[in-house]
């Protein structure tokens, strides 16, 4: 018959309308469970974006946000140590690998030099990312052999003047360990069970020299 | 990994055809043929009639600048699978004319147009020898290695002011708007009249209808039954909601009628090739991403190739898996989207995009939980992968692939497939015959729509799809409609692979030796392909053991296919234009470059 093929799609269409409203009884019921409803609900976004998602799938942006996967990188930052006297390092060593790495040269690094001897120091005095030509590849997180630059999950970064914000120097992008281990905790475990069996092999080195 | 190169019987027979005059090409990490530029007609005709390499992937041009020559490479193969041919032949730089291969494979038409745009080869017999992506005003030919740009910084990258001394700037302050382009001489952009319009339009085709319709209205139509028709040039774009970006159709129409069609593209141009040349290796990878943007994965995968076929290595099996499985996923990514767009420009507005976006976004998530972005992955990395799948990620792609995308296509297959609107709109429109698509390089879907089983994963395969059970998807009418039903054809044998791929998956190592960032590649030529959703995309690398590559062409699915185009609407009404468009399915990120 002329003109069912029509009426048969019409027929998904309308199967996807009535799944929104399906879901929305759903988490109308939960939510006299006191579990909260279909939109602004943690448990409820996740299942929305999930593979069981039913119906519609907006997410009502700002006030409901995506989780972020782990992975997920934007702009990249800085990391600094803590230590017990609340003295901030920094990782960074200016050894140059993530400058030469960028694939758009976004990177610039100004190393330090011993204010006596002249001698390069490893340290940055300055750091500059012009994250306007940042293209959020990762390469420089990827190839950082000390763990001091990493992609950030922050995503909202809007400004009123581009001319004036968008180089970011060492005090914008410098972010404290701990905020790192907050974003990417798996990736923070690793590295620092990395880092510990690093210093243990070096001491063990270290304490065989003494003994010979 | 493929051999294209290795010394197939069929390549020493074209020696043996031109006795002296086609030699082998002795450079090392190098192979083909050098044949002399007075013969490379004859030669091409017989590799095509006598030794039936029909199907002619890829044209493009090398400045060997330090030698003062210049080089043309082709790269064709049999529809009918095995290795590829590849001839090259050289002319000295100064005067670089060489003969078009027009004549032989009419595809070749806007490959030639680029290498003469981008590298100033001249291609004699050639019929519409323009620039296709820089404009007139336009001094020089970029990819020439004496061409430099308005703000030259370096010759190549690592630049050597950004560490340790790294005083910071902004380049458009040392290059404000007005400095920051180099016109040729005499050339009054102010005053500019674009007389390529006028060359645009005379080399379409005009029906010469001796004076008798359209030109008095007391003449048009009257006989009082059908109505006179006017020939008239319309412009479709370069803004326009159906051209999927921006890009420019100029269409002469005689009433409805297409009587030719000629695309103009380069609106988005950004000599990808040129910057790849200054690139290092590893840094072209975050490149490809952006060429197709719905496929980063598999453009990432056709560099990798072609990187790792110079370098001679492989990755671990395990990063073999999840590569199929990612340029798989790709694969339903872009053609779920590509249905609903199609749909778009058949006027079901957005219900399909949306139905089909819904899926791609659970794709998508998989995308950015493994590679950290959705669209501009960065994962793929010379001999494996940057990393390994987080954990929790193969049990919810085994759940897509298992569950849902299998429900979910059969339910885009009954919303669309049987709609008449559909089917009127598509079936024997925009038909491209199986001889015109072959000559006319038409590539992966579009190729296979007309009746070509052409498929590079199982031609030449690469990676580990000679493990995988799955049937090439062909249609034989190359209609709209049938490159509608393809592309649900090819959602479901990837589907296949996928499932595979997902339950054979071993465990171990994702990357072979140390990750680098510098890596060593020694010298030579490679030609990486692979098959994307968009069709045969090809990288072409020249390496001379720098860390950047001496020349990297990209064979762009998308910008190739644009050459049936014509064919295509030739004979259609105007309104078909916009289906066909949608039914080629480009992206203008890799039609520019």
């Amino acid at each position: 018959m002329y003109g069912f093929g029509i009426i048969r799609g019409l027929g998904v269409t309308l199967r996807h309308f009535l799944a929104t409203y399906v879901d929305d009884l759903r988490w109308f019921f939960g939510r006299i469970g006191g579990n909260g409803g279909r939109y602004y609900n943690a448990e409820a976004l996740a299942v929305r974006q999930g593979p069981k998602a039913r119906g519609i799938f907006t997410v009502q942006y700002p006030e409901e946000k995506l989780t972020l996967p782990e992975e997920f990188r934007f702009l990249p930052f800085l990391i600094y140590d803590v230590d017990e006297t609340g003295k901030q390092e920094d990782r960074c060593t200016s050894c140059g690998i993530c400058a030469k790495v960028c694939p758009p040269q976004c990177i610039w690094i100004e190393r330090s030099n011993d204010p006596v001897s002249g001698r390069p120091i490893p340290q940055p005095t300055e750091f500059y990312i012009d994250v306007d030509i940042c293209m959020n590849c990762g390469l420089c997180a990827e190839y950082c052999p000390f763990d001091a630059i990493k992609m950030d999950h922050d995503y909202e970064l809007a400004t009123f003047d581009r001319m004036s914000h968008h180089i970011f120097d060492k005090a914008r992008l410098s972010q404290p360990a701990s905020y790192y281990a907050s974003i990417r905790p798996t990736n923070n475990a690793r590295e620092e069970e990395a880092r510990a069996a690093k210093e243990a092999a070096k001491e063990a080195k270290a304490a065989k020299a003494e003994a010979a | 990994m493929t051999e294209t190169q290795t010394a197939a019987p069929p390549s020493e027979r074209l020696e043996e055809q031109f006795p002296g005059v086609v030699t082998r090409d002795e450079r090392p990490g190098y192979s083909g043929y050098l044949v002399p530029v007075d013969s490379l007609l004859d030669v091409a005709r017989a590799a095509r009639d006598r030794l039936g390499y029909d199907y002619l992937s890829s044209v493009t041009g090398v400045d060997y600048f330090p030698d003062n020559k210049m080089e043309v490479v082709y790269h064709v193969y049999r529809t009918t699978g095995g290795p590829g041919l590849v001839f090259k032949t050289q002319v000295p730089r100064d005067d670089s004319v060489v003969p078009s291969l027009y004549s032989i494979y009419p595809g070749v038409d806007f490959q030639e147009r680029e290498a003469w745009d981008l590298l100033g080869v001249r291609f004699s017999g050639h019929p519409d020898l323009r620039r296709i992506l820089m404009w007139e005003g336009f001094a020089g030919h970029p990819l020439r290695k004496d061409w430099k740009e308005a703000y030259f910084e370096e010759e190549a990258k690592p630049f050597k002011n950004r560490w340790p001394e790294g005083k910071v700037y902004r380049i458009e302050d040392k290059l404000p708007v007005g400095k920051n382009a180099v016109f040729p001489e005499g050339f009054d952009p102010e005053r500019w009249i674009p007389e390529t319009d006028a060359a645009l339009y005379a080399g379409l085709i005009h029906v010469d209808d001796g004076g008798n319709r359209g030109s008095s209205p007391e003449r048009s139509g009257g006989d009082g039954h059908s109505i006179g028709t006017d020939q008239i040039v319309v412009n479709l774009g370069p803004q326009h909601p159906s051209t999927h970006g921006v890009f420019r159709l100029v269409v002469s129409l005689d009433g409805e009628t297409i009587v030719d069609l000629k695309p103009v593209m380069g609106y988005l141009h950004r000599n990808h090739e040129k910057i790849g040349e200054r690139n290092t290796f590893l840094m072209n990878m975050p490149f490809t991403d952006r060429l197709d943007y719905f496929c980063s994965m598999g453009n990432n995968f056709g560099y990798a190739l072609a990187v790792e076929k110079l370098m001679g290595i492989k990755p671990p099996e395990r990063a073999e898996y999840i590569r199929i499985i990612m340029a798989e996923l790709t694969r339903i990514v872009n053609h779920l989207a590509t249905i609903g767009f199609l749909l778009n420009d058949l006027g079901a507005f957005f219900t399909p995009v949306i139905y089909a976006f819904g899926e791609r976004e659970l794709i998508l998530d998989v995308f950015e939980a493994v590679s950290g972005s959705r669209m501009m992955c960065n994962y793929f990395r010379f001999g494996g992968l940057a990393r390994d799948l987080p954990e929790g990620v193969l049990e919810t792609i085994s759940d897509l692939v298992n569950e849902r995308l299998p429900r979910r296509i059969d339910e885009i297959d009954a919303y669309i497939t049987n709609n008449e609107i559909v089917r009127t709109r598509g079936i024997g429109v925009g038909v491209l015959t199986r001889d015109r698509a072959i000559a006319l390089s038409a590539a992966g879907p579009v190729l296979r729509a007309s009746g070509v089983a052409y498929d590079v994963r199982r031609a030449e395969p690469y990676g580990i799809y000679d493990r995988f059970d799955f049937d090439v998807a062909v249609r034989t009418h190359g209609d709209i409609y049938d490159r509608y039903l393809i592309r649900l054809d090819e959602m479901r044998q990837s589907l296949r692979i996928l499932q595979q791929a997902v339950r054979d998956i071993p465990g171990g190592e994702i990357q072979t030796g140390k990750a680098q960032y510098q890596v060593r590649v020694p010298a030579g030529e490679s030609y990486g392909r692979v098959e994307n959703p968009k069709g045969e995309l090809g990288f072409y690398v020249i390496s001379t053991g720098k860390p950047n590559p001496w020349r990297y062409h990209v064979r762009a699915p998308s910008f190739i296919n644009l050459t049936g185009m014509a064919e295509m609407c030739r004979g259609y009404k105007v309104a078909d234009v916009v289906a066909t468009l949608g039914s080629i399915d480009i992206v203008l990120g890799e039609v520019d470059r």
